[in-house]
């Protein structure tokens, strides 16, 4: 039996470092090779630029609170929303009180700006990433007028920016139709910066 | 809503699924009974060198226990290896934001966790694990874990298909098969496909983004500096950047999926937009997860000559699948009344955890593939889901990871119940059980009920333990009911190889990293050396030709029988202690 051991010990040693060389390093140093030359966009991280400087990544939701933007779901990354450094959501179960009150506070403060209207749903539950990049069209729909009424915009053409950043189901069935938060915010501030000359609000 | 572009994606699945696997399974076929095949023509090089150089002899045919401890010895240096790793990572190069080591007991954890191609994860990924440690050690682990899923299935075939012989495989040679021929080249594919849909795949580290809108926010002080002046406040901060974490994903993602592990490049696992960034992306991770052991079934198939052998584990499986995804749809399609309530106007269901772009129908069905398989990885926070979606995930688990399952382990287990099936069968008229050609005697049974046992037992004792203790129970983030669905849940993923979490529970904490740790280590290797040695004793036997009693394993009865016995060992075992956790949250749901 000892002897089977020593003997099994050479071989597994062996075959676990050549198949960490192979499967450990050469296979991510390939994909990385393939993916760099194919998908350089995708494979650093979709990032958005603006006059050289990164500000943000698209697929990579950020907290908008102000009264002319559109605003994101809640996160419940910590200590700040949207830390894209430790991504996780609240995992309140479906009874914990705390997940009502959360939903009860989320819920006034839209109502506050917005109306006292249905809240869509997705605006008062916490992602599961902390860091979704999207609402629903309809979250945007009820966000919209406060949006132009704030930037001093017409409706229209707020209404157009939200149907250019509306992504419909991928190959018309999978999924859910969306629009990602941060290229809408970033489109109305170009419109604004177009519209004022002053840049950024 | 349940829609009906919802079903169309559920049917969408279902047939890429089904279509796939039967291919895969004629390709798997090959690769493990040796024979010649494309992919030998290219790689084949690669494999006898690696033969070569690991002086081992692919022809040379193992006895089970030989066989048991090949693979049992290759998992334990693969066990210390990691464990070295992740302790010393902080010394080791490719390590951008400076991560420390990791403490004894949670590295013993972690490492025992991905040798049991279970995936458990007691950290944060992007927050704890370096980029090296990431591919050298839990990428290499995703690979191997499940060639040794794969390899021990292939000896348990060869034990039904052999005929009075000791001999049942080579181990280094089913090894290595796996993992050149069915894992890798599916996995560069997988990969590169998803980084198309935006999985990053690159050296370079975090990037710091500045904010369009600055946060503010406040960090409370530590626990240590408050009991020491309770008078203290949160600090206040405005952030202006946003660090994103990225690193070599895709490569890792897809294996990930492919190998049934399932351990997230980052926290939030496939709910991060980085690891799963579009519904094609997540559709595609869902098929990666059950492609191969659904194809598995097929290969098994062909390799006992009678692919009706196959195509009847694949019906019971499939009608399980079913059952369950309707079950977990329909509950989060419900949601919580008490939001409904708050909200107004028309209700779309459980959205808490879960992402827009997967909505409800592609959260359930992501939740009921990653634990029909023991893979584990989500894309929605399962903690957060309504009691009893959340019981699905928890009730596939418990079943014993059967349902398709995992790679290899799934169709081990599978078959394990077959032979209880027939079994039952067989006390039912009288007649000495076979199953394919096979006596199924005293030994047999018993080492199936020690296979089917172990997991039960982690699963019951696991939980009552945590119960027991103020450690367990200090770690539960949820009050009431879902408290003990918290820790019912997390032994259920750990003693079935599972890995997914309701993951409010602080699961990083000495009894569940020691505890939990000793319960993935018996019911990986408690399983697959009683599967070895149920493959030694069914390859020494004679063919039984088959008779006019014999209870014929392709017909549908066989498979509401197989069917059945997988339900009923499920619930008698788990019923009084779901009671406890999802069903009476639901019902205090209800009573509001």
């Amino acid at each position: 039996m000892i002897r089977d051991i020593l003997h099994t010990l050479r071989p597994a040693c062996l075959m676990l470092v050549a198949l960490s060389l192979i499967s450990g390093l050469a296979y991510p140093a390939m994909v990385t090779g393939m993916a760099q030359a194919l998908f350089p966009r995708q494979a650093n991280g979709s990032l958005v630029t603006s006059g050289g400087k990164v500000v943000g990544a698209e697929l990579i939701g950020q907290q908008f609170s102000g009264p002319g933007m559109f605003w994101g779901r809640p996160s419940a990354t910590s200590p700040q929303p949207y830390n894209a450094a430790a991504s996780g959501g609240s995992n309140l179960g479906p009874t914990n009180p705390q997940r009502l009150k959360n939903v009860a506070e989320r819920a006034e403060a839209l109502r506050n700006t917005h109306g006292d209207g249905p809240v869509p749903q997705e605006l008062v539950a916490a992602s599961g990433s902390g860091l979704d990049p999207h609402i629903s069209p309809a979250a945007a729909q009820y966000q919209l007028v406060r949006v132009a009424r704030e930037r001093g915009l017409d409706e229209p053409s707020v209404r157009a920016l939200v149907a250019k950043r509306t992504e419909g189901r991928q190959l018309g069935f999978l999924g859910e139709e969306r629009v990602n938060v941060l290229m809408l915010n970033r489109d109305l501030d170009s419109l604004a910066g177009k519209a004022q000359n002053t840049g950024k609000q | 809503m349940m829609s009906a572009i919802d079903f169309a994606q559920l049917c969408v699945f279902l047939v890429l699924l089904l279509g796939l696997s039967w291919p895969l399974g004629k390709h798997m076929a090959a690769v493990l009974e040796g024979r010649d095949h494309p992919l030998a023509r290219v790689l084949g090089w690669l494999e006898r060198g690696l033969y070569r150089v690991c002086g081992v002899d692919p022809a040379q045919e193992m006895d089970w226990k030989m066989y048991a401890l090949a693979m049992f010895l290759f998992n334990m240096v693969g066990f210390a290896a990691l464990y070295i790793l992740l302790r010393a990572q902080a010394l080791l190069p490719l390590n951008s934001v400076g991560l420390a080591g990791m403490a004894p007991d949670l590295a013993f954890n972690t490492a025992m966790s991905f040798t049991t191609n279970t995936n458990w994860q007691a950290y944060g990924g992007e927050s704890a694990v370096s980029h090296l440690t990431q591919m050298l050690g839990l990428t290499v682990h995703n690979f191997v874990s499940a060639a040794t899923g794969i390899a021990v299935l292939t000896a348990l075939i060869r034990g039904l298909t052999r005929r009075e012989t000791r001999a049942i495989g080579n181990f280094w040679a089913d090894l290595v098969r796996s993992t050149l021929y069915i894992l890798l080249p599916l996995a560069m594919v997988l990969s590169l496909a998803l980084c198309w849909q935006g999985v990053p795949q690159t050296f370079a580290g975090a990037v710091n983004a500045t904010l369009t809108e600055s946060v503010a926010y406040e960090i409370p002080p530590s626990a240590d500096d408050f009991k020491a002046d309770p008078t203290l406040k949160p600090a206040p901060v405005t952030a202006t950047e946003q660090t994103i974490m990225r690193g070599p994903i895709a490569s890792q993602e897809a294996i990930k999926m492919l190998g049934t592990n399932g351990g997230g490049f980052f926290n939030a696992n496939s709910a991060h937009p980085y690891e799963n960034p579009t519904p094609l992306s997540n559709l595609l991770e869902m098929l990666a997860i059950l492609i191969i052991p659904a194809g598995l079934c097929h290969a098994f198939g062909r390799m006992v000559n009678d692919k009706r052998q196959g195509w009847v584990l694949i019906y019971a499986m499939t009608t399980l699948f079913l059952g369950f995804i309707v079950l977990c749809w329909w509950a989060e399609s419900q949601g919580v009344p008490q939001v409904a309530a708050i909200t107004g106007g028309p209700f779309t269901g459980n959205m808490e955890g879960k992402e827009l772009r997967f909505g409800i129908l592609n959260s359930a069905l992501f939740a009921t593939v990653t634990t029909a398989a023991s893979c584990g990885a989500v894309n929605a926070m399962h903690d957060s889901f309504t009691p009893l979606g959340g019981m699905v995930p928890m009730v596939l688990m418990q079943l014993g990871e059967v349902v398709f399952g995992g790679v290899g382990s799934g169709l081990y287990g599978m078959l394990v119940f077959a032979i209880i099936a027939v079994f039952v069968a067989g006390l039912m008229v009288g007649r000495t059980p076979e199953y394919l050609g096979k006596k199924i005697e005293a030994f047999e049974t018993k080492m199936c009920s020690v296979i089917i046992m172990m997991p039960l037992f982690g699963v019951l004792m696991g939980t009552a333990w945590a119960v027991l203790t103020e450690l367990g129970r200090g770690a539960v983030a949820n009050p009431g009911a879902h408290g003990f669905s918290e820790i019912l849940y997390a032994f259920s993923s750990m003693a079935n190889n599972n890995g997914s979490a309701f993951a409010g529970l602080s699961a990083n904490n000495a009894l569940y990293n020691l505890l939990g740790g000793f319960v993935m280590f018996t019911s990986r290797f408690w399983l697959a050396i009683p599967v070895l040695a149920l493959a030694g004793s069914l390859a020494g036997k004679k063919m039984v030709p088959a008779s006019a009693g014999t209870l014929p394993t392709h017909k549908p009865l066989f498979c509401g029988l197989l069917v059945s016995v997988v339900l009923v060992v499920g619930a008698l075992t788990f019923i009084p202690a779901l009671a406890l956790g999802p069903i009476v949250e639901h019902l205090q749901m209800l009573g509001r």
